[in-house]
């Protein structure tokens, strides 16, 4: 009797190694929370006092087109205008996620929809390939290959966001192709029987049926793609040519807010304007980060509520 | 099955954390941290020390010269690199850290070969860096725009050249900007037109350096200051050192590495300067021979 009483009262073996098991995810996952909320809140409070202890003007910072840090202009705030960067990196990131989106697609599309066996045997490996070249590689050729060849047909020094975009495109293509993949894998294949039954043609049933129900998980990779764009820092910074000078066309050096920061750090005083100023960069890339996993979110619900 | 293999995991992984412990306490080790112009002399004087003399370690971090001088500050590191004068760099109290001065860099202008061009005068070189000389052909060069490429803001290459060549009042023009000696070379080896600078080590066959009113950029005349565009590699403390730290100091200082390594790695000898250098600026006669 008390054997069998036992048996109910006591945790089982199983039990406690299931109990064993919770707990070292949660103290794993709690552990993550934890980083990830004291490397927000060090960049940010670092970021902040920019405008808080050295007094620079929210205003001036985002809108200004003077980089000086450590110099004061004529009315004696420091030149900290970040807008040659900020905009550098808009463009490059928009242009290259212009440039990929429609390669991206259609290699999808292929890999799907028209030749799903060589998708797999071809196209597959070499995606996943392009995705494990290291940043560092892919700005080496930028700088060896395309910034002549930029050079040679469109003249100047071949730095800048032209380069960038094209180096930038390349290394963002693979990603959102893999996505995209899998946003038309995702369509039910009743929606194709459909309209194939319906007499549509394997053209219509693409254009009309997959690509248009697909049309949230597109819009995900694409979004992922201008994040790694966003914050691709060493290949953009080979072949940009970091001038921080507001971009008037595609050929003349630029810079974006990764190729500065990453140039400036190890130069800059803990603590000084200089430094302060880099961190206030680092709160606007981390913001934009958060404002493209938001952005993925919301079409991921948006598109959830269609079906 | 399963969580015994896990247990022994487990046991393993704190086994490992332990002993990495345990070796840190056994042995003496000390930090430099900074320049990165400075970084590889330090690396191979190091290992050439610990090699001498066993269980002792230097670490040695790049990371810049503001990096260098901050960590010393605030006495975190035991070394602090850095290739500019800690009174020129802002944000630092200065009077506490001392200063050992271990080598010298010289720096010269380097241009893309074929501009026609190779030698220029001081105010020329001013001109072309604060955007007001924009050909070559102005300099009685082929005609070819001028492309200035400079180190980063902060770099203590740029630091010196900008000290040197355009003083305290000129500024230089907004430009392109590169983090590494290396790249600048190579970027101004392949665009036609190109001006920049850096150390004389990595001044090579591919670009072409430029004299100075007549002065060429040799060690020479550096160490005569007729070459005026040079630094000081510091190592700085925070106060006196002790220890290992002084050992190592001493060593940096010994004819061996003096004599040795440091010319190896293309810097100049400390001891081979015939001038003295404050950071202001003046210069006397130096006591060592």
């Amino acid at each position: 009797m008390e054997e069998t009483q036992s048996k109910f009262t006591q945790k089982s073996q199983k039990r406690k190694f299931e109990q064993f098991g919770r707990t070292i995810s949660f103290i794993c996952i709690a552990f993550i929370v934890l980083v990830v909320l004291s490397i927000l809140y060090f960049v940010i409070s670092k970021g902040l006092s920019t405008f808080t202890t050295d007094g620079v003007s929210v205003i001036d910072f985002l809108f200004g087109n003077t980089w000086r840090p450590g110099e004061v202009g004529e009315n004696g705030a420091p030149l900290v205008g970040a807008l040659p960067m900020i905009l550098g990196s808009f463009y490059v990131t928009l242009l290259s996620a212009v440039l990929a989106t429609p390669f991206a697609i259609a290699a999808a599309i292929y890999m799907i929809e028209i030749s799903p066996k060589n998708g797999k045997k071809i196209l597959q490996p070499v995606i996943e390939l392009l995705v494990g070249i290291p940043s560092v590689v892919y700005g080496f050729i930028g700088l060896t290959v395309i910034v002549p060849f930029i050079r040679n047909i469109f003249g100047g020094t071949g730095f800048g966001i032209l380069s960038a975009t094209m180096v930038l495109f390349v290394m963002i293509l693979p990603t959102v192709t893999s996505m995209a993949v899998d946003a038309l894998n995702a369509v039910p294949r009743h929606y194709r029987e459909a309209s194939l039954a319906m007499g549509g043609t394997r053209w219509q049933t693409i254009y009309k049926v997959v690509l248009r129900a697909a049309t949230p998980g597109l819009l995900t990779a694409v979004v992922f793609g201008m994040a790694r764009a966003f914050g691709e820092a060493l290949a953009v910074q080979m072949v940009i040519g970091n001038a921080a000078l507001v971009p008037t066309d595609l050929i003349t050096p630029a810079s974006t807010l990764t190729s500065i920061l990453t140039m400036s750090m190890g130069n800059t005083v803990m603590g000084t304007l200089e430094n302060n100023v880099l961190w206030s960069l680092a709160t606007i890339l981390l913001v934009m980060a958060l404002f493209f996993n938001i952005l993925t979110r919301w079409i991921g619900k948006k598109g959830a509520m269609k079906k | 099955m399963k969580l015994k293999k896990f247990r022994i995991l487990l046991t393993l992984m704190a086994g490992l954390v332990l002993t990495a412990c345990g070796e840190v306490v056994d042995e003496e080790s000390i930090t430099a941290v900074g320049s990165s112009a400075l970084q590889p002399l330090v690396e191979a004087a190091g290992e050439q020390y610990s090699a001498e003399n066993l269980g002792k370690f230097i670490n040695v971090q790049g990371g810049g010269s503001g990096t260098g001088l901050s960590q010393i500050a605030a006495d975190a590191v035991d070394i602090g690199n850095s290739d500019i004068f800690a009174e020129e760099n802002t944000g630092i109290d200065a009077s506490k850290l001392k200063d050992h001065r271990v080598a010298v860099v010289g720096i010269t202008p380097i241009v893309t070969p074929g501009t026609g061009v190779t030698n220029v005068t001081l105010e020329e070189l001013q001109g072309i860096f604060t955007g007001e000389i924009t050909n070559w052909k102005e300099l009685g060069g082929i005609d070819l725009p001028i492309t200035v490429l400079n180190r980063s803001s902060g770099s203590g290459t740029r630091a010196t050249f900008e000290k040197w060549v355009l003083g305290d009042d000129l500024k230089s023009v907004v430009s392109q900007e590169q983090e590494s000696s290396g790249t600048v070379r190579q970027i101004v080896a392949n665009t036609p037109g190109t001006i920049s600078y850096v150390a004389f080590s990595y001044v090579n066959d591919d670009v072409e350096a430029l004299s100075i009113n007549g002065v060429e950029p040799t060690d020479k005349n550096v160490s005569t200051n007729e070459w005026i565009i040079w630094s000081y590699e510091h190592m700085y403390t925070n106060g006196e050192p002790t220890g290992l730290t002084k050992d190592f100091l001493d060593y940096m200082l010994s004819q061996e590495v003096q004599g040795g390594l440091i010319e190896a790695l293309g810097y100049i000898p400390i001891t081979k300067m015939q001038v003295e250098r404050d950071f202001e600026g003046n210069t006397i006669p130096a006591e060592n021979p």
